[in-house]
C-alpha cells in the first residue's frame, strides 16, 4: 500500500496560525530585549524554530502508526533519560533539568517526555476497544502517567510535572471514562492538593516561596510577590489600547520577570494593551479548535488521540501560563507556546505539530 | 499496518464538541481576566507603573550666605554628596548590610543604631549613613551599583564658616532638624534636614532656608537611574547682608584670641553691630555634617563655655562702668549737690563697716568730685554717692538706662542681667535689703550683673543724650527700636566729660589714648569674688578679677562704641582698654582711608569652593593660617 500522502494535505491554516502566533513572539522578544544585554534573542528564537519546523516535516513523514508501534521502547528510553538528568544532569535555577548535548546545547529532556507521554497514551487508548474504560484500565493509566510525573517532579519541576496529567486527564475523558470513575479521580486530584500542602514542607524553598506568593502577593512587595505583583502592574497599566510597541516602562525597564520568556505575555500585555492580548488568545483559541477539528477528522482513533494529547498539553500551557501572567496561578516557569524564548519547548512544539501534521496527512489513507 | 488500529473505531465526537466549548470558555475566563486587570483596574496599575519607574529625589537648596556691611562673605555653602541608605526592601538590606559596612568602613554597631533610630519612619525614608562622603566613598557606591542597589547618593548642601571660630559666636551654627521640630513644622522639615540651631543660623532661618526642588528620574527595576523626566529647581535661600565690618571683626577676633571674653562694636546713631566676639567659642564647621557625641558632650562640659555668647550671655558684675549709671543718678536725681566732694584716704566706713578704695595699699585719692571720680574712678566717692542715694533712686535710674533689661539684640538667648532693688530682694529672697548692700551696687558689684552688650548700648545711650538704640546685626533691620529716657544738657556734660577724661586727662586709661580722635570710656575691674573671701582661699589665680572697658567716639553722640570684656583680665584699663582703642582706631583709619587691612583678614577669606567630589578639603586645607 502506497502511501498517499501530499503536502497539500498539511494543516496550511494551522500553521498560519502558529506562525502568526510565533511572528508576535518574536516581535515581542525583540522589543523585550533590544535594550540589553541579551539583544538579538528573536534571531534565535527564530533559529529554534526554522529547527522546529525540520522536526516538524521529519515527523510528518513517518507514519504515526511506526511511532505508535514503537511506544513502549519510547517510554523506556524516556523514563531512562529522565532516570539519567537526575544522575548527571546540570543544574539551573536550582533544579536539575537539563543534560548537555555537547556543544553548549543543553537538552531540557522533560520536554522530550511530554511528546512520549503523547504516544504512549494514543496507544493504551487505542488499544481499548470498547467506549468504556474500566477502572482497571484508568489505574493503568495513572501508573504510566505517573512514573514520569514522579520523576520530573524531583527534578523539581513542578510545572512540567502538572503539564503531563492533561493528556491523561483529557485521553481518558475521550476513551470513555465513566462519570463515577471521573468523579473519583477528580476528587483524588482535588484531594491532592491539601495533601499536597501538608507536604510542602518538602518542597524547595523556591517552590514554597512560589506558593507563599501566590496565596499572599502583596506581602513583601520586592520579595516572594514581586514577580506576579509587577506582572499585574504589566498587564493592568496597558491598558485597551496599550502603551505602545516597545514602550512599556514594566517591560523596558525591567520589572516584569523573565520578560522575553514566561511572562512574555505580561509584556505583549503591557505594550499592545487588551487589544494585543485578544488577537493572542484568539489565535490561541483557533488553534486549539483547529487541533479538535483535526482529531474529529482523524481516519482512527490512535490519530484523535495522538492530536488531542497535544491540544491538551498546549491548551494546558496556555491556560496556566497567561493564568500566571494575570495573578490566578501561582509562578510555576511553564512558558506560553510558540511565543516564549526557549529552544527545547519550542523544538518540542513543532515535533508536537509534526505528529498533528502526521495523523491529518493521512486521514484518507486506507 | 497491525489489525487494531482500524478506522472502523468511532470517534467520540460528542466529548470532542464539549471539548471545544471548553476551550472557548478557558479563552473567556482569560479575557475576562486581562479585561478586568486592563480596563477595569487600567488607571491603578497605570498608577502603580509610574510609582515603580518615577522616583523623585530631593534637590536641596543652598542656604544663603551672610554677608558683611561691604559684602564680603562669613559664611556660605558648598555642594557636597551624603550617602544614603534605601530601607524600603528589609530582606535586600539584611542581605546587603556586611557589603556596606565594609565597603564604607562604618561599624556594625554605628549602622544597626543608624536603622534603629529611624526604625518608626516610613519605610521608603532612606537613612543618611554617611553624611560626607570622600572621593572613595563615591567611587563605591557607584560601581556597586548592581550589586548593591540599597546605597544611593544625594547632593547636599554643606555650611561652610570661616575657621578657627572666626564670628561663630553670632553666625551660630546649623544641624539637623530634630524630631521635635520635625513634629512642630507641620511637614515643612523632612528627617535629616538642616536647620539654624543657634546665633544668626536660627534667628533668621526663614530667610537663609531656601526651598529644596525635586527632580524626578526613571530608574530601572534594580534602582538604576535611567534618565531624568523633570527638575523642579531648588530655590536658594536668600542671603542676608549683616551690619559686621570685617575689618574691625577680624581685629577683635585677633585681640582676644587666647583669652576668655567678649567684644561688642556698635554704631550708637542706628545700632549697627560692627563686631562681636566671645572667646573661647566653638568650629560651627564641626556641626555642619554631624557632630560626634564626645565633641558635643565635651563642648557643653567645659567649663570655659566655648557655647556662650559671651556678649549677649555673659551676666557679670560691670564693677566700675557702673559708676556712670551712678553719676547720671546722682546728677538727675538731683538729690546730691553736683559739686560735692568726698575725701578718699582709700578707704571709707559706711554703716558701720570698712570699704576699701581700689588704690587702697598704693596711694589715696585725696579729695575727689565728680568728675575727678570718674576719671579716677574712685570708689569712696561713688560708696558715698551710692549710700545717699539709696537703691530705689539708684534701680530707677539703672533701669532707666537699660541695666538688667535684654537690649533686644537679634539673636536668640539673650540674657537681661540684673539690677536689684528693694522689691527684688523681697521677692526673691523674701527678705528686707540691707542699705550695706546699696554700697556695692553703687559701684558695680554686690549683686548687679550685666551683659556686655548691654554696657555698650548704656554708655552710648548716655553719651547720646539719652536714646538708647536696639543693636542689631541684620543690615537692613527695619523698625530699630529706640528707647528714650531724657537726661538733662548738664548731666550729659559732666559725665561724657568724665569718660573724656578717663582717656584724655590721666584718667585710668590715659594709656590708650588716640590722636585726633575724642577716644572716650570707662574702665572696669570686677572682682568675682570677695577680696576677703580670695585671700582666704589663696586661690589668686583662679580668681582674677574681670576686666572691663566701654570706648567710645567721638565724645558727644557717639559714632562707635566698642564694649570689651576680659574675664579674669585684671585690670580692666590694661587687659581692656587696648582692644577697644584698636577697634575704635580701625573704625576711624577706614573713615580717613588710612586703614591697613590685616594680613590675618586676607588669609580668613573663604576657600575658592570646591569640586563636589573633594568634600571634606575646605576646612581641613586651611587650618593654622589664622594667627601669625
Amino acid at each position: 500500500m502506497k502511501d498517499r500522502t501530499h503536502i497539500h494535505d498539511f494543516d496550511w491554516a494551522l500553521l498560519a496560525i502558529v506562525f502568526a502566533i510565533c511572528a508576535m513572539g518574536m516581535l515581542e522578544i525583540y522589543s523585550s530585549t533590544h535594550n540589553s544585554a541579551m539583544a538579538g534573542m528573536h534571531w534565535r528564537q527564530a533559529i529554534w524554530i526554522g529547527l522546529g519546523v525540520l522536526g516538524m516535516l521529519a515527523i510528518s513523514r513517518l507514519d504515526y502508526h511506526t511511532l505508535l508501534d514503537q511506544a513502549p521502547v519510547l517510554y523506556l528510553m524516556g523514563v531512562v533519560a529522565l532516570l539519567a538528568v537526575l544522575a548527571i544532569g546540570h543544574s539551573r535555577f536550582g533544579a536539575k533539568r537539563w543534560v548537555s548535548l555537547g556543544g553548549g546545547v543543553n537538552l531540557q529532556v522533560s520536554e522530550i517526555m511530554k511528546l512520549v507521554i503523547i504516544v504512549v497514551l494514543a496507544r493504551f487508548f487505542s488499544e481499548v476497544r470498547t467506549d468504556r474504560l474500566t477502572l482497571a484500565d484508568l489505574v493503568r493509566v495513572a501508573g504510566i502517567t505517573g512514573l514520569p510525573v514522579l520523576l520530573v517532579l524531583v527534578q523539581p519541576d513542578l510545572g512540567t510535572a502538572m503539564v503531563l496529567i492533561p493528556a491523561a486527564v483529557i485521553g481518558a475523558f475521550l476513551a470513555g471514562i465513566e462519570w463515577k470513575h471521573g468523579a473519583v479521580a477528580a476528587a483524588v486530584l482535588a484531594l491532592m492538593i491539601p495533601v499536597g500542602w501538608h507536604m510542602r514542607h518538602h518542597l524547595k524553598p523556591y517552590q514554597q516561596q512560589r506558593i507563599e506568593t501566590f496565596l499572599h502577593p502583596e506581602d513583601s512587595p520586592r520579595g516572594a510577590g514581586y514577580q506576579i505583583l509587577q506582572s499585574e502592574i504589566a498587564v493592568g497599566s496597558g491598558g485597551f489600547w496599550g502603551k505602545g510597541f516597545g514602550k512599556g516602562s514594566q517591560n523596558q525597564l525591567g520589572f516584569v520577570p523573565v520578560r522575553y520568556s514566561d511572562f512574555i505575555l505580561a509584556a505583549m500585555a503591557e505594550e499592545l494593551g487588551f487589544v494585543g492580548v485578544m488577537v493572542a488568545l484568539l489565535l490561541y483559541l483557533g488553534l486549539l479548535l483547529r487541533l479538535i477539528d483535526n482529531a474529529q477528522k482523524a481516519k482512527d482513533r490512535a490519530g484523535m488521540f495522538l492530536v488531542m494529547g497535544v491540544a491538551a498539553i498546549l491548551g494546558f500551557h496556555v491556560l496556566v501560563n497567561a493564568a500566571m501572567v494575570i495573578g490566578y496561578m501561582p509562578v510555576t516557569g511553564i512558558p506560553l507556546p510558540f511565543m516564549s524564548y526557549g529552544g527545547s519547548s519550542t523544538v518540542f512544539l513543532f515535533l508536537a505539530l509534526g505528529l498533528v501534521m502526521n495523523v491529518r496527512m493521512r486521514r484518507f489513507v486506507n | 499496518m497491525a489489525p487494531f488500529f482500524g478506522n472502523d473505531q468511532k470517534l467520540p465526537h460528542g466529548r470532542l464538541v464539549l471539548l471545544s466549548y471548553l476551550a472557548v470558555g478557558m479563552a473567556l475566563v482569560l479575557l475576562f481576566g486581562f479585561w478586568k486587570l486592563q480596563v477595569i483596574q487600567g488607571e491603578h496599575f497605570a498608577d502603580l507603573a509610574e510609582k515603580n519607574r518615577i522616583r523623585s529625589i530631593p534637590i536641596i537648596a543652598p542656604r544663603g550666605p551672610m554677608l558683611d556691611r561691604e559684602g564680603r562673605v562669613l559664611v556660605d555653602s558648598y555642594p557636597s554628596f551624603s550617602i544614603l541608605l534605601l530601607r524600603d526592601d528589609p530582606k535586600l538590606l539584611e542581605k546587603n548590610l556586611a557589603q556596606v559596612e565594609e565597603g564604607l568602613g562604618i561599624s556594625d554597631s554605628d549602622l544597626k543604631q543608624e536603622l534603629d533610630t529611624a526604625k518608626f519612619e516610613p519605610k521608603f525614608q532612606p537613612v543618611i549613613i554617611k553624611p560626607e562622603a570622600t572621593q572613595a566613598d563615591i567611587a563605591f557606591v557607584e560601581s556597586h551599583r548592581a550589586d548593591i542597589p540599597v546605597l544611593e547618593l544625594m547632593m547636599v548642601q554643606r555650611r561652610r564658616y570661616q575657621h578657627d571660630g572666626f564670628f561663630a559666636s553670632a553666625s551660630g551654627y546649623v544641624g539637623e532638624v530634630t524630631p521635635q521640630q520635625l513634629e512642630n513644622s507641620n511637614g515643612r522639615y523632612r528627617p535629616g534636614d538642616i536647620v539654624g540651631k543657634a546665633g544668626l543660623e536660627r534667628e533668621y532661618n526663614d530667610t537663609l532656608e531656601g526651598t529644596d526642588g525635586m527632580r524626578r528620574v526613571i530608574v530601572n527595576s534594580v534602582g538604576k537611574m535611567m534618565r531624568t523626566l523633570d527638575d523642579v529647581e531648588a530655590v536658594p535661600g536668600k542671603p542676608i547682608q549683616l551690619t559686621i565690618d570685617s575689618d574691625l571683626q577680624s581685629i577683635a577676633e585677633a585681640d582676644l584670641a587666647g583669652r576668655e571674653g567678649a567684644v561688642v562694636a556698635m554704631d550708637p546713631r542706628n545700632g549697627d553691630i560692627l563686631a562681636m566676639v566671645s572667646r573661647p567659642t566653638y568650629d560651627p564647621n564641626d556641626f555642619t555634617v554631624r557632630i560626634d557625641p564626645k565633641k558635643w558632650q565635651e563642648l557643653n562640659t567645659d567649663p570655659e563655655t566655648p557655647m556662650l555668647n559671651r556678649a549677649i550671655q555673659a551676666q557679670l558684675a560691670p564693677g566700675s562702668v557702673f559708676k556712670i549709671v551712678t553719676a547720671t543718678a546722682m546728677l538727675e536725681s538731683k538729690a546730691i549737690p553736683q559739686n560735692m566732694t568726698v575725701f578718699c584716704p582709700g578707704y571709707g566706713t559706711f554703716y558701720g563697716r570698712v570699704f576699701k578704695c581700689w588704690v587702697f595699699g598704693k596711694s589715696s585719692h585725696g579729695v575727689v568730685d565728680l568728675h575727678k571720680a570718674i576719671i579716677q574712678s574712685c570708689d569712696i566717692f561713688f560708696y558715698t554717692v551710692g549710700m545717699r542715694l539709696g537703691i530705689d533712686r539708684l534701680a530707677y535710674y539703672a533701669n532707666g538706662l537699660g541695666i538688667g533689661h535684654k537690649t533686644g539684640v537679634d539673636l536668640p538667648g539673650e540674657e537681661s542681667g540684673l539690677m536689684p532693688s528693694e522689691e527684688w530682694t523681697q521677692r526673691v529672697f523674701h527678705r528686707r535689703w540691707y542699705p550695706g548692700e546699696t554700697i556695692s551696687v553703687a559701684i558695680g558689684q554686690g549683686a548687679v550683673t550685666t551683659t556686655p552688650i548691654q554696657l555698650a548700648r548704656m554708655i552710648a545711650g548716655v553719651a547720646s543724650g539719652g536714646a538708647f538704640v536696639q543693636p542689631h546685626l541684620l543690615k537692613n533691620f527695619t523698625n530699630v527700636h529706640i528707647d528714650h529716657f531724657p537726661l538733662s544738657e548738664d548731666t550729659i556734660q559732666q559725665v561724657t566729660d568724665g569718660m573724656y577724661g578717663v582717656v584724655n586727662e590721666g584718667g585710668t586709661a590715659a594709656h590708650v589714648r588716640l590722636e585726633n580722635v575724642e577716644f572716650s570710656g570707662k574702665s572696669g575691674t570686677a572682682q568675682v569674688i570677695g577680696y576677703d573671701t580670695r585671700s582666704r582661699l589663696g586661690k589668686e589665680k583662679e580668681f582674677k578679677d574681670n576686666a572691663w572697658f566701654v570706648g567710645y567716639a567721638p565724645r558727644r553722640n557717639p559714632e562707635v562704641v566698642v564694649a570689651v570684656l576680659v574675664q579674669s583680665g585684671g585690670h580692666g584699663a590694661e587687659a581692656a582698654a587696648p582692644i577697644a582703642r584698636d577697634i575704635v582706631k580701625a573704625y576711624y583709619d577706614k573713615k580717613t582711608g588710612t586703614f591697613q587691612q590685616q594680613v590675618t583678614t586676607e588669609n580668613r577669606q573663604t576657600p575658592e569652593p570646591q569640586k563636589p567630589t573633594e568634600p571634606l578639603k575646605p576646612v581641613e586645607a586651611s587650618v593654622g593660617a589664622v594667627h601669625p
